[in-house]
């Protein structure tokens, strides 16, 4: 049990790191991309290019991937991303669910419909580990995914607390009218957005390939498992994506253990579960709340200001 | 020494046009008061200064420099900052951040965070507070703080005192009366409060239903012209095709 908790947690990690880009997306562009899973994809193909035919070490090939990820997803949100926006919340999903399909069939194209995995070329850090107090054995890769992840959502959150960059990013988030009339150019901060959002999918996708085996068509599921994450921690939220990212991954790693389906079951079940849970909250909220069955003087209305710094200091 | 020239500016909505042929002209150091009913056009002008809302024709020109095309931020950083209707402030940061965001991408210039709060000085125990939370009068000192630290050369104004309390007002100008006396600024006001608009601008224009109706100096122009130009009761001539 003990020990499934353990695997669950650290695979929370990746799906953090997963997440996370597709979080910041939506909160500071407002843009859902259902290409996400295939950047991640796409990032775990290039790092193995690199590896097997460039000849580069395997960590090298991510640290090089990364930028080149950036890059495309700058370049992405400069030509097709910002001008999908302008067409209505349904040209974007639609252009990026064409998009996936385009970098599934190119990946199924250039590399073949193989499965492939980076764990030939990480030595024994696929399988060795770590032996902890209580006869509790933890893997080196999964423990190094998570350190991974909470040290890119520590910077993350660096960045955006007290970077120009970070404080640009927020402001548009908030209100991209009055971030330009603040001297901020939007569609630069929106790049930068995209640019880190597209790295982190290449990131993940990188981690997902030394964990375990992947094929062109693989995306889709990676991002059924990164929205589940993001809805779970709540949107916008750095820290809720790990957290969410945890609850999927514990739960998964659970279902596991009863059952080989249930992996996916016990995660999606999960999913579920916070999704009607917050539905039902909300709707019960609309109705008065729970107090409203009571025979009670009703507490009095918090102003609209008081709920909005509850909910900003919920974010920051 | 001419700091703000609108030439022949239009601007509309769709199929209804909110600026009419409106020419005018703001010098350093000068305050120009913008007077008009609801609907005369006075927030759409100022959103097709700032940049926010697209010029049909007519030119901008700040300190020489076209700046029709521009887009909103790119104005900020020629010189011209708006405080708009409503304020905007970003709700979920601090009063510090608000400032900082603008003094970072804004104009280089004089303008620090100290020299704001020490020209605003009701900001000074609420930098580390988020604005979320402020009174509207706070907000609105805010928003004036953000549009300084861009260092504008010109200071667009829409309703400095709308929705706030009367003391929240005297603040607000005694504190826009001190910055009017350094002199560098040129700024467009849009009040409503008649005779604070009258005290407090050099010039004023009166917007009639997107035309200026009427245009001086507030005391030579006198309260009767300037109320008779806000309800177009000089303008009955004017036949409607």
């Amino acid at each position: 049990m003990l020990d499934a908790l353990i695997q669950g947690i650290l695979l929370g990690g990746y799906y953090a790191i997963l997440a996370a880009g597709l979080s910041l997306m939506f909160g500071v562009v407002r843009f859902i991309n259902l290409a996400h899973g295939d950047f991640a994809i796409l990032g775990a193909y290039l790092v193995l290019f690199a590896v097997e035919v460039l000849g580069l070490s395997p960590w090298l090939a991510v640290a090089a991937v990364v930028p080149i990820m950036a890059a495309l997803g700058w370049v992405l949100q400069a030509t097709l991303f910002a001008r999908t926006i302008k067409g209505g919340f349904l040209l974007p999903l639609l252009t990026t669910f064409g998009l996936g399909a385009v970098l599934q069939n190119g990946m199924f194209g250039l590399f073949g419909s193989d499965t492939k995995s980076l764990g030939n070329h990480i030595g024994n850090l696929s399988w060795a580990s770590w032996q902890l107090p209580f006869g509790i054995t933890v893997g080196q890769l999964p423990v190094i995914t998570f350190a991974v992840a909470v040290t890119v959502l520590a910077s993350l959150q660096l960045v955006l607390s007290f970077s120009k960059l970070g404080r640009a990013i927020r402001a548009t988030s908030s209100d991209p009218e009055a971030a330009e009339l603040c001297g901020i150019d939007a569609r630069a901060v929106h790049r930068a957005a995209a640019a880190i959002a597209v790295a982190l999918a290449g990131l993940a996708g990188a981690f997902l390939a030394m964990r375990a085996l992947i094929n062109p068509y693989a995306g889709p599921t990676q991002l059924i498992f990164a929205f589940e994450a993001v809805v779970i921690g709540g949107i916008g939220s750095l820290w809720g994506t790990l957290i969410g990212g945890i609850v999927l991954g514990v739960a998964q790693s659970f279902g596991a253990t009863i059952s080989a389906q249930g992996f996916q079951l016990a995660g999606h079940t999960v999913f579920l579960g916070v999704l009607g849970g917050r539905l039902y909250l909300a709707h019960s909220r609309s109705l008065g709340g729970w107090r409203a069955v009571l025979p009670m003087p009703s507490p009095p209305p918090k102003s609209a200001t008081q709920l909005q710094q509850a909910t900003s200091e919920g974010r920051s | 020494m001419t700091m703000l020239a609108v030439d022949d500016l239009v601007a509309g909505h769709g199929l209804l046009t909110a600026v009419r042929n409106v020419s005018l002209s703001v010098a350093a150091g000068e305050v120009l008061g913008v007077i008009g009913a609801n609907g005369a056009g006075k927030t759409t002008l100022f959103r097709t200064l700032s940049g926010v809302h697209p010029a049909a024709s007519g030119t901008i020109v700040l300190d020489g420099v076209d700046v029709t095309t521009l887009s909103p931020s790119r104005r900020v950083t020629s010189g011209i900052a708006m405080v708009p209707e409503g304020r905007r402030l970003f709700v979920d940061m601090t009063v510090r951040e608000n400032l900082l965001v603008s003094g970072e991408n804004g104009r280089a210039g004089a303008w620090s965070l100290e020299g704001v709060v020490a020209a605003l000085p009701s900001l000074a125990p609420l930098l580390n507070v988020v604005t979320g939370g402020l009174s509207g009068g706070q907000r609105q000192a805010v928003a004036i703080g953000r549009a300084l630290m861009s260092n504008p050369k010109v200071l667009l104004l829409d309703e400095v005192s709308l929705g706030l309390s009367p003391v929240a007002i005297e603040g607000l100008y005694e504190q826009l009366t001190g910055l009017k006396g350094r002199g560098d600024t040129a700024m467009v006001v849009v009040e409503q409060d008649l005779d604070r608009a009258m005290a407090f601008s050099d010039r004023v224009i009166c917007m009639l239903e997107g035309r200026i109706a009427l245009e001086g100096e507030p005391q030579v122009l006198g309260r009767q012209a300037i109320t008779e130009a806000y309800f177009g009761l000089a303008h009955q001539e004017v036949t409607y095709a």
